[in-house]
Formats: C-alpha cells, sequence, structure tokens
C-alpha cells in the first residue's frame, strides 16, 4: 500500500515514464555483477536530475521507506542489490560531463556518466580520468565513488578516493549539500573522504567533482612469463625494492592463462607457470632507463620469455588475456566466484601456496588473477553448480581465502568492495568496538538506515535519539524496515 | 578535585599544568603523558565519568591553530606514544605511534632508501601533522597526508578504542574513518597510533628557480608546467610585494633528473637556473599571523592580485598556500574572502595574535557544516576533544 502511494506522489513529481511498477521491468534490476544474490525492487526510478533524487529521497524518508541507487550494475558484491520494499534509484541517466577544466586539472561529471567516457572527453586535451577498472567501458563513476574502486594503475596513481576533490549528496533526508569542490582543503571534516567506499550507505550522489591526470608521455609494457608463481613473486619483490614504482605489475597464474587462451587467444608463451605485466610511464628519459632496470630484474628472477610491446597494437595483445581474464574463466569452468582480498606484498607467495594446498585438500580449482603490486588477489573458484555439494565446497574455500588474507595482516576486499557479500566477515577482520565507531558515522548521516541499508555492516546500530531534531522525539528503531 | 586527579594518575603519568600548557591561554588542571593507548583509553574513561575536557597535544609546533578551545581540563602530551611499531621495508609500510616525530620517522627509515611523502620541512609528531592535515611541497607529488595514511587507531571520547583501515596500501572493507580523523583537530579521538605507505627516496634531486614580476608570469610559468611532460615533484613559489620566485623539484633516476631539469628550463623560457639544493625559503612559514589559502589551479593570477603586496608560500600545483600578515589582519581576512568566489577557494586563519582573534571569524564560511555537526555530535557527545577549536565552533 505504502509502496503504491508513494508511487503516485513520485509519479506526479517526476513523471510516469520515470516510475516503474511493472514487475517484469523491475525484474531487470534485481541484481547487479554478483548475478547469484538476486531481489526484485518494490519500485524502480529513473532519475534524470538532482532534484528527481532529491525529491524521491525525500519522499522515502517521509514514508520510512529504504532505498538503494544503483550505477551501471556492474558491481560484485551485491552493493546495488535493490531492497524488496524499497525503491531502486537508477543514476544512469544522469550521464553529462558538466565540465572540464584543463587549467585546473578538475571535471565535474554527473554520477551516471561511464568512466571511460571521462577519458575520451579529456583525452583530447592531453588528460585522462586515473582510476581505471576493467570494467571502466561500463561502470559508473558514481558507482567507482561508492566503491572506491580501483584499476591495474592504481600502484602508481592511486584510487578513486585519491582522485575525487568534491561530491554533490543528497543526504539521507533529502537535503542536498556540496562538499569538498575544485580547490583542495574546503574546511572542516573530511566528509568527502568519508563518503568515498561508503558503498552508499550514507546518501544518493548526484555530482562528482574529480582530479584529471595528464596523459603520460611514455608507456613501455612488457610481458614475463616465469615457471612458477614464486619466481614471479621474486621478481615483483626485485622490482619494488630496486625503488620502482610501475604503473602497473599484473600476476596471472597457470589455470588463469589457461583461461584467456581459450577465450582471447592471447598467446601468452606456452608453459609458463605463471606471466608478469609490467607497464612503465613517465616522462621519456626516466622511462627507458626504469624499463631497461625492470627487465633485467625479470631476468634475474628466472624469466624465460620476455616479449616486449613495440606498438599500442601490441600493448593492447599483452592486456587483452588479462583484461578478459574474469569473463574468460567461464571457459573453462560453467560456474566461478569473483574473489577479491589484499595481502602484504611481501606475503604474497606464502599466500599463493596455501592456496594451492587449499585447492589441492578441497579439490576445488582456483585460477589466480590479481594486481601483485599492491598485494590484491582476485582468486577465481571454479565449480559446477550442477553437481551435489560443489558451490557450497567453493564458497567454503572462497572464505578460506579470505581468512588467510586477514592471518596476513590484510583485508577482505581491495576494490569491489563488502555490499551484500561480504557483510558477515567483516567480524573477522575489525572488533564490535571497530564497527560500532564505523556505525556512528552511519547514524550522523542517515539515522532512520534507510540508505542502502543491510548492505557493509552484518549487525547495524540502533542509532537511538536523533541530536539534529527535537528532544523527547522517541527513538526510530530501524528493525522494522529489515 | 583530588578523587579525579588520583583517577588519572592511575592511568598514566601526570603533572599539574604550568603556564607553559595553557592552549591560546586557556589553562588546563593537569597534563598527562600515556605511553600506551590502553593508557589513552583509560583517561578518556575518566574523562567522559568526570565531565573533562581533553586536548591532545603533541609536539606543540601547532597548537595555536584553530579556536581557543572553550574549556580545558586536561593536556594528553602524546610523545610518549612514540613507539616505532613496525617498519615493513618490502611493503613499503610503516607503523608508528603519534608521539613520534617526523623527523625521527625520516632518519628510521632513511637507510633502507624509503621516506614518508610528508615533507621533512614540516616538524613536529605524526598524530600533529595527521590531526591538522599539515600539508608541504611534496604533496604535488605524495598526495596529501591522508592519501599517505592507510590504517589508524584511535581513542574515542567515551574511552573506547577503534581501529579503521590495516596494513596494506589497498582496502576498502568498511568506512574509511582514518578520512574523518585527518584534519579533524583533536575534535573526534585520539589518534594513538597510525600506519602509512612510504615511497622510495629518489636517487636523483634537482631544483630550477626562476623569477616572476608579475602575477600573470606566476600562472603561466605554473600552467606551463603542470600541463608539461616533467612531472615535477613540487612547484613552489614565494610572492612578496606583488613578485615572487616559481621553484620546481625535480625527481628521478640519477641519470634522468639533468635531461628533465634541461626540459624545465626550457619551459621556463627566461633565466631558470638548476640547483642540487632547494631555495632558502622552500618548505618555511611565513612570519606573522597565519593564513591558508586554498586556490583552484587555473585561478592562480585572481588568487595573487587579491593577495596584493602580502607575503605568500604556496604549492600553486596543489591549489594551496600560506600568508603571513603583520597587520591589520582582520581587514586582509575580510578582504580575501570576499575575493574568494574569484579564485574558488576559502581562506582560514590558522594563528592569530590573541587581540585579534575576537574579531575574527578563522574558519570561515563551511560546506556542509550541518553534517560535520551530526557528526561530532555522534563521535562526542559530550563534547570533551578540544570543544570549539574547529569548525563552527564543534
Ligand atoms: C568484468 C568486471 C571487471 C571489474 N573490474 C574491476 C576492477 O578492476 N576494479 C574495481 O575496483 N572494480 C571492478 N569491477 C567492479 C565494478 O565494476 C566497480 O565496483 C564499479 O565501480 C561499479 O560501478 P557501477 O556503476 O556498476 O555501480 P553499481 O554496481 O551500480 O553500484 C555499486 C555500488 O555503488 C552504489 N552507487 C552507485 N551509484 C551511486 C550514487 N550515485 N550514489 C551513491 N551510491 C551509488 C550502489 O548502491 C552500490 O552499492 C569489475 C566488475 C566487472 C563486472
Amino acid at each position: 500500500m505504502e509502496i503504491e502511494a508513494l508511487a503516485a506522489r513520485l509519479r506526479a513529481q517526476l513523471g510516469d515514464a520515470a516510475v516503474i511498477t511493472d514487475r517484469a521491468q523491475r525484474r531487470t534490476y534485481e541484481c547487479d555483477g554478483l548475478t547469484h544474490h538476486r531481489v526484485v525492487p518494490a519500485l524502480v526510478v529513473l532519475a534524470d536530475t538532482t532534484a528527481a533524487v532529491a525529491a524521491t529521497v525525500k519522499e522515502c524518508a517521509a514514508l520510512g521507506v529504504p532505498f538503494v541507487a544503483r550505477g551501471s550494475g556492474t558491481g560484485l558484491s551485491g552493493g546495488a542489490l535493490p531492497h524488496a520494499d524499497g525503491v531502486l534509484i537508477v543514476m544512469s541517466r544522469m550521464r553529462r560531463i558538466l565540465e572540464l577544466d584543463i587549467e585546473g586539472q578538475r571535471a565535474v561529471v554527473e554520477p551516471g556518466v561511464i568512466n571511460m567516457q571521462l577519458t575520451n572527453a579529456a583525452m583530447p586535451m592531453g588528460y585522462y580520468f586515473a582510476p581505471d577498472p576493467s570494467s571502466q567501458q561500463v561502470c559508473s563513476i558514481g558507482g567507482n565513488v561508492a566503491e572506491n574502486s580501483g584499476g591495474a594503475h592504481c600502484l602508481k596513481y592511486g584510487f578513486t578516493t585519491n582522485h575525487v576533490t568534491g561530491l554533490e549528496l543528497v543526504t539521507p533526508e533529502g537535503d542536498i549539500v556540496e562538499l569538498g569542490g575544485k580547490a583542495p582543503d574546503t574546511p572542516g571534516y573530511d566528509l568527502v573522504g568519508a563518503l568515498v567506499g561508503s558503498e552508499g550507505t550514507l546518501g544518493v550522489v548526484t555530482g562528482v567533482t574529480v582530479r584529471l591526470t595528464r596523459a603520460p608521455e611514455d608507456v613501455r609494457t612488457l610481458l614475463a612469463a616465469f615457471d612458477s608463481t614464486d619466481s614471479a613473486g621474486t621478481a615483483v619483490s626485485a622490482i619494488i625494492g630496486a625503488g620502482v614504482i610501475p604503473a602497473a605489475i599484473e600476476m596471472m597464474d597457470a589455470l588463469a592463462i589457461e583461461a584467456a587462451e581459450a577465450a582471447v587467444h592471447c598467446g601468452y608463451p606456452p608453459g609458463a607457470g605463471a606471466v608478469l605485466i609490467v607497464e612503465i610511464d613517465g616522462p621519456r628519459s626516466d622511462v627507458q632507463h626504469v624499463f631497461d632496470q625492470v627487465t633485467g630484474l625479470c631476468q634475474a628472477a628466472g624469466a624465460f620469455e620476455i616479449r616486449i610491446a613495440r606498438d599500442d597494437e601490441e600493448r593492447a595483445l599483452i592486456w587483452r588475456g588479462r583484461k578478459s581474464a574474469f569473463a574468460a574463466v567461464g571457459r573453462i569452468s560453467p560456474d566461478y566466484i569473483v574473489q577479491d582480498g589484499v595481502v602484504p606484498r611481501t606475503s604474497l607467495p606464502r599466500v599463493l601456496r596455501s592456496i594451492a594446498e587449499l585447492s589441492e585438500r578441497s579439490g576445488v580449482r582456483v585460477a589466480n588473477v590479481f594486481h601483485a603490486g599492491d598485494g590484491n588477489l582476485h582468486p577465481l573458484v571454479l565449480f559446477d553448480e550442477r553437481r551435489e555439494g560443489e558451490a557450497e565446497r567453493a564458497e567454503e574455500v572462497s572464505g578460506a581465502i579470505l581468512d588467510l588474507c586477514i592471518q596476513h595482516g590484510g583485508s577482505i576486499t581491495g576494490e569491489h568492495g563488502v555490499g551484500s557479500d561480504k557483510a558477515q566477515y567483516m567480524p573477522r577482520m575489525f572488533t564490535d568496538e571497530d564497527l560500532d565507531t564505523m556505525q556512528l558515522l552511519r547514524c550522523a548521516f542517515d539515522p532512520d538506515s534507510l540508505s542502502n541499508p543491510g548492505k557493509v555492516f552484518p549487525t547495524p546500530r540502533l542509532c537511538g535519539e536523533r541530536p539534529r531534531k527535537q528532544q523527547g522525539v522517541p527513538a526510530d528503531g530501524v528493525a522494522e524496515v529489515f | 578535585m583530588p578523587d579525579v586527579q588520583s583517577e588519572l594518575e592511575r592511568a598514566c603519568e601526570l603533572e599539574p599544568a604550568k603556564d607553559a600548557d595553557a592552549v591560546v591561554g586557556e589553562l588546563p588542571q593537569w597534563v598527562v603523558r600515556p605511553t600506551t593507548t590502553a593508557q589513552v583509553a583509560d583517561i578518556m574513561r575518566v574523562a567522559s565519568a568526570h565531565d573533562l575536557a581533553v586536548v591532545a597535544r603533541g609536539a606543540g609546533t601547532k597548537l595555536r591553530w584553530g579556536n581557543r578551545p572553550q574549556r580545558v581540563d586536561v593536556v594528553l602530551d602524546t610523545t610518549g606514544l612514540d613507539a616505532l611499531v613496525e617498519h615493513a621495508e618490502g611493503d613499503l609500510i610503516l607503523v608508528t605511534g603519534a608521539g613520534r616525530r617526523l623527523e625521527t620517522i625520516q632518519q628510521d627509515i632513511s637507510a633502507s632508501g624509503q621516506q614518508l611523502g610528508i615533507d621533512p620541512a614540516r616538524k613536529g609528531t605524526v598524530g600533529g601533522a595527521v590531526a591538522t592535515a599539515s600539508t608541504g611541497p611534496l604533496r604535488l607529488r605524495h598526495g596529501a597526508v591522508r592519501d599517505l595514511v592507510i590504517g589508524m587507531t584511535f581513542v574515542r571520547a567515551d574511552g573506547v578504542v577503534a581501529h579503521s583501515g590495516g596494513k596494506v596500501v589497498k582496502n576498502v572493507a568498511g568506512y574509511d574513518l582514518a578520512k574523518i580523523m585527518t584534519g579533524s583537530y583533536g575534535t573526534l579521538g585520539v589518534i594513538t597510533e597510525v600506519a602509512f605507505r612510504l615511497h622510495p627516496i629518489p636517487q636523483g634531486r634537482r631544483w630550477v628557480s626562476v623569477e616572476v614580476d608579475s602575477a600573470q608570469q606566476a600562472h603561466e610559468a605554473v600552467q606551463a608546467l603542470v600541463h608539461s611532460q616533467v612531472m615535477a615533484a613540487a612547484i613552489e613559489l614565494d610572492w612578496s610585494d606583488g613578485r615572487g620566485q616559481v621553484a620546481v623539484q625535480i625527481v628521478g633516476h640519477a641519470d634522468g633528473v639533468d635531461a628533465i631539469c634541461e626540459e624545465v628550463i626550457r619551459l621556463l623560457a627566461r633565466d631558470a637556473e638548476s640547483s642540487t639544493e632547494p631555495p632558502s625559503w622552500w618548505g618555511g612559514e611565513p612570519a606573522g599571523a597565519l593564513l591558508k589559502v586554498t586556490y583552484e589551479i587555473g585561478a592562480l593570477t585572481q588568487l595573487l592580485e587579491a593577495i596584493g603586496s602580502l607575503r605568500f608560500r604556496g604549492s600553486p600545483g596543489v591549489g594551496t598556500g600560506l600568508l603571513g600578515v603583520s597587520d591589520a589582519v582582520v581587514d586582509v581576512v575580510a578582504n580575501l574572502r570576499r575575493e574568494s568566489a574569484r579564485f574558488g577557494g576559502s581562506v582560514v586563519v590558522l594563528d592569530a595574535p590573541e587581540e585579534a582573534r575576537g574579531e575574527l571569524d578563522l574558519w570561515g564560511p563551511v560546506r556542509g557544516l550541518e553534517l560535520m555537526r551530526s557528526v561530532k555530535q555522534r563521535f562526542d557527545p559530550g563534547r570533551l576533544l578540544s570543544p570549539g577549536r574547529f569548525v563552527g565552533g564543534i
């Protein structure tokens, strides 16, 4: 009933076309990139403007209805999983680049702008948007902000959080607030910093001011083949130990290579137990020198073949295997889990050996693709759903890998976020006090827990009295919302 | 309150405050010097039980920054929290107590060819640098303090110990609470331990300097640099009486820096000079009442026009800078804030003489103040931590 009333009020304000009630249409949005979690939202709103978002959130707040923002729906942790009794606010129509300020090295965009769209717009002026998730052809900048997304090149250039200087936010009460801006260090708490990576739980982002990065003068890429992940890992440590910060160092193990070969015929050296992709960029005079140094270090660590890209085409070929790796695994296994964990870089060889042991013991195959430079693993855990018990076993192995990451002082997620998928793992990494402290921030923004509830945290705290409202109002519990 | 004192004494070493312990003229009763996070937690539990206001103090170099606190009962001296917890050399990670000095840290790690990307020129403790988000020339290359912090331990006003982040560079698990702690001027919690990412010390380092005779010339020099391929590690401007000097730090491979230096000299066209040493003013603070200004990188001309003949030292490749004002600070601030729409930034008074403070709104207008108040209210409902010091009297 409530939802029907809400739909009617939103139609009156936003127009019929912006409000979707038809069940079949709503089902289009039932999941994000984590496709085995599905929930049909009670209502879908296609937002065109900040005002439309604010109006939607205000109505939700008035009725106590939860809402979830959705960008392009490529998230891999179920962050944009809809709420069965809530509104899904689809941001993908807000796709305008509002300003390219090359002199000031900033762009102002709407949140639905596709990551690559911004880079394409800035490239003619010699600039680009540095965060480059593999999904950059489709994912939205709003989604990047919510997830604090990374990419192969964040080893040198940093994550989304290092590139966002301002946000326009619709608070969970429906107010429009400007935070930060084109200039750095606006006075007060770094709320922009708190919002980036908050997975849509602190409100809906309706505008983003980002740093644009100067495209490097020179880029050089090599592919090095090793017998084992151990020797490839040695090369990684040697490169970093030499004081080199490559633009990217990516590693794939034998199974991942096999999958990529089957899918895109990338022609990696046969018989390799692991390959490294190393990219060096910067001023020409520096790049050549560093590149020679890196080549030498790879040889010293036992690389049996090194291929150097001579032009853009050859570079694209080297990257093709890596960029297709997730999807490619579909060629060698009907189902798979994309895991995302982090360990200190120096623990990589040990952790990889433990993953191999785990795989052997359980009989579950694991392909490894990862950002080796910053210790961000993406084990792909393979299974066949049709076979009794395999899905559960894969789930177990996948969870055990996260435990390994935590044991080595790492993290349960490096870039894909916690979402609905990993909320139950948060207590393994953080104490109750830590989680409780994070909830203080949540309560400051969203006392009624309406903004993407049920994500990130296993057991949300009741916010208690709302200091901003008049005293004497009884605590608004969140329990009935769940 | 002898019973309160003995409770504090049970937590850690305590001394009655002396005149020199006053915070912008506000005299505390006690100075406590904890050596562990657990002791800080004990102190905060006593403080919240007895409604004691607490101001954390590191080396005291920036204690005067911000408003005079509304009250101070306890100064919490963090210099005992100075353990070097861990230096994971191969991972380029450092975990340190918040009371350790920045200079000490650079010494700790320099033998391994690594550095913390907070400029050595900025003195004081880690905790102070993080709490004030202090910034120096190298920010252009390594990012702001907030970009270097990867994990943090802090004690809440109610004595609860909380951690965020961790010991790995890449990590998106949970809220990044270190972001709101960084630059919060001690108003949300007492920072006790910080994990940083480190950077290799470059083999080659050079500086190139050039004189600039007008705002327009300074702007052109900076624009030529930021859009070029030389990837300067730092670009600094020293400015007074309508003219100044732009200096660029170049880093890179020992054999490569000279070539880049030549490129910089070519870009700057006029009689630029290269040196193996920074100019004497590099990274220093101008004298007088200290103002921090921020601006859009493309609006340097407008900023310098608004500044007129004042002394300015800044990082025009980043959009920050410090002004030293010797007289009429109230008028100067009013004037600059009026002009601030033209350069797109903010004007904050970090430190001013006591007699001028009464007439000054140190922080100026603040975006999102309602949300900030709400954050403060959740973290420190009793207003125990540096009350009044921060924006909007938070
Ligand atoms: C093949 C593939 C490769 C990938 N590679 C990478 C990679 O290399 N690195 C990486 O980091 N990620 C990667 N991802 C994950 C994903 O693409 C990123 O997390 C991306 O940033 C999500 O953007 P999106 O627009 O699809 O967001 P969605 O999936 O729609 O949403 C993600 C989260 O953001 C919230 N959200 C979206 N828009 C807003 C808004 N305007 N305001 C507030 N909250 C909002 C949602 O509520 C949700 O919690 C990959 C995904 C796929 C499918």
